[in-house]
């Protein structure tokens, strides 16, 4: 069964959304996507500075097996990108959740209310 | 929705907790945890692969020899000696590709062919088709009553032994591409096959389906590890092995598919296909790539049906993927006639073009590193 932390927000695309104590918030995928995904041989994250809104596409995450895109889960400005998962993406099938990708300083109109808390995503992947 | 099939293996599977995936309508293990780990067992030592979705068919009678003269696309007359298999195309009357199969001679009325999990309903009604149409007579018997146990990698031979010591007397001398057929108590009458989709050494093992999950966890306790379909697709494609349905299909020539060699138009036998094959020729050509890196980085992974562009016009990428050996991304192309070993062309991955350079296959040949 996968980790599904108490803390943390999701989204139905299995991303994991943590909001920071300064109110920006820090975007990854989920124990349970790396699982499915398989062994990460290559990542694409978006630029710093790149406004983005829900569910835009920004992102790849690629496996052996599959390419995956990662949808934007909140609407704002990408303000940090952890560019050393590039160089290592198995990091993200060793910790999921210690593995960030980016992190968003949130819109104006942002709002976290439509993502999943962790019982809500705990039923998703059953 | 239709239930999912299952080997005799798939409470094995199960307790060894794998990933287990749909595939073609089998309940399979796609991973039993890493798929690189699973992939480097079988190149460095041995691994074991439950291959027991593919299905046997016996075909027994007199006119064994000439049914499979006409059915098949590879030159049947090697099949010589008892045991010694041929891997050929199964094709229709326009030349595209049924299926890719192995078949095993044993004696001239006992031929043994393992053909695809996905299309043995497909071949079976079309070898009925062919042996009712022009008489030969004979008697064709899918055997889903085997699993089979594909063991490969460096290590894979001696440790079967370990498990069979009593088969090693007449598996030893086993060339590739032939079979004994032997019985080893308690597993009961096994036919092992010095083949595989590897590119490393192994046995291919045809087992009781009663039997084969004793025989899998004898397997294991000699050290082979379990690994899933994950690991055998990215074998195969360094091993520059066809997967049927991705890399060939009935609408593509064996000529386009890199499976010229596998071909007998060299004697005047007629077979199914033949004349199609002759009309038409070789349109396109069958080609590796290794995605480039700019800055050591590659810029994704190359995948099925991406665009690749040449010089001589454009080809489409039928198989590609991480290579676990090469640490680079690996494809086949089919690729317009013209591309040479060496080029550079341009692979569409998303909104980029990334160059890939074209080589010959395989990449990967026993544990070594071929292509660069």
């Amino acid at each position: 069964m996968s980790n599904v932390p108490a803390d943390l927000k999701y989204t139905e695309e299995h991303e994991w959304v943590r909001t920071e104590a300064d109110g920006t918030v820090t975007v990854g995928i989920t124990d349970h996507a790396q699982e499915t995904l398989g062994d990460i041989v290559f990542l694409e994250l978006p630029a710093v500075g790149k406004a983005i809104t829900v569910g835009d596409a920004i992102g790849v995450v690629e496996s052996v097996k599959a390419a995956s895109d990662i949808y934007s889960p909140v609407s704002g400005e990408i303000v940090a990108v952890n560019e050393a998962l590039v160089d290592t993406p198995d990091a993200v099938n060793q910790d999921a959740y210690a593995s960030w990708l980016f992190k968003v300083k949130l819109g104006a109109s942002a709002s976290l209310d439509k993502l999943l808390d962790a019982d809500g995503y705990q039923k998703l992947v059953g | 929705m239709t239930e999912l099939k299952h080997t005799p293996l798939n409470a094995t599977h199960r307790a060894l907790n794998a990933r287990m995936v749909d595939f073609g309508g089998w309940d399979m293990p796609v991973n039993y945890g890493s798929q690189i780990d699973e992939h480097q067992a079988v190149r460095g030592d041995a691994g074991m692969f439950d291959v027991s979705h593919m299905c046997v068919v016996d075909f027994t009678g007199a006119r064994a020899r000439a049914f499979f003269e006409y059915a098949i696309a590879n030159n049947v007359g090697k099949l010589q000696t008892p045991g010694r298999a041929l891997y050929s195309c199964l094709l229709n009357e326009h030349g595209g590709v049924i299926d890719d199969l192995i078949v095993y001679f044993f004696s001239d009325d006992f031929f043994r062919v393992v053909v695809n999990a996905g299309t043995a309903e497909k071949d079976i009604a079309w070898f009925n088709r062919l042996n009712a149409e022009h008489g030969f007579g004979l008697a064709i018997t899918p055997r889903r009553d085997f699993a089979i146990v594909a063991v490969q990698g460096p290590n894979a031979r001696a440790k079967v032994w370990q498990v069979l010591p009593s088969a090693r007397d007449a598996t030893e001398p086993l060339k590739p591409f032939n079979a004994a057929q032997v019985s080893v108590p308690p597993y009961g009458d096994l036919t092992i096959a010095r083949t595989g989709y590897t590119g490393e050494d192994g046995f291919e093992i045809i087992v009781p389906a009663a039997q084969v999950a004793p025989f899998w966890q004898a397997l294991q306790a000699a050290g082979v590890r379990p690994c899933g379909l994950g690991a055998r697709d990215t074998l195969r494609l360094e091993a520059g092995m066809n997967l049927y349905g991705q890399d060939m299909d009935e609408e593509v020539s064996p000529l386009d598919a890199g499976l010229a060699w596998t071909v007998d138009l060299a004697s005047d036998r007629p077979f199914v296909g033949r004349d199609a094959l002759e009309r038409d020729g070789a349109r396109q050509d069958f080609v590796g790539l290794i995605l480039q890196k700019e800055n050591g980085k590659a810029g994704g992974v190359l995948r099925a049906h991406q665009k690749v562009r040449t010089p001589h016009g454009e080809g489409e990428i039928t198989s590609g993927t991480f290579s676990p050996s090469m640490q680079e991304s690996i494809a086949f192309a089919r690729v317009p006639k013209g591309v040479r070993v060496g080029d550079i062309v341009q692979v569409q991955i998303r909104d980029k073009a990334l160059p890939a350079s074209v080589v010959k296959l395989p990449f990967v040949r026993n544990g070594k590193v071929l292509a660069a």
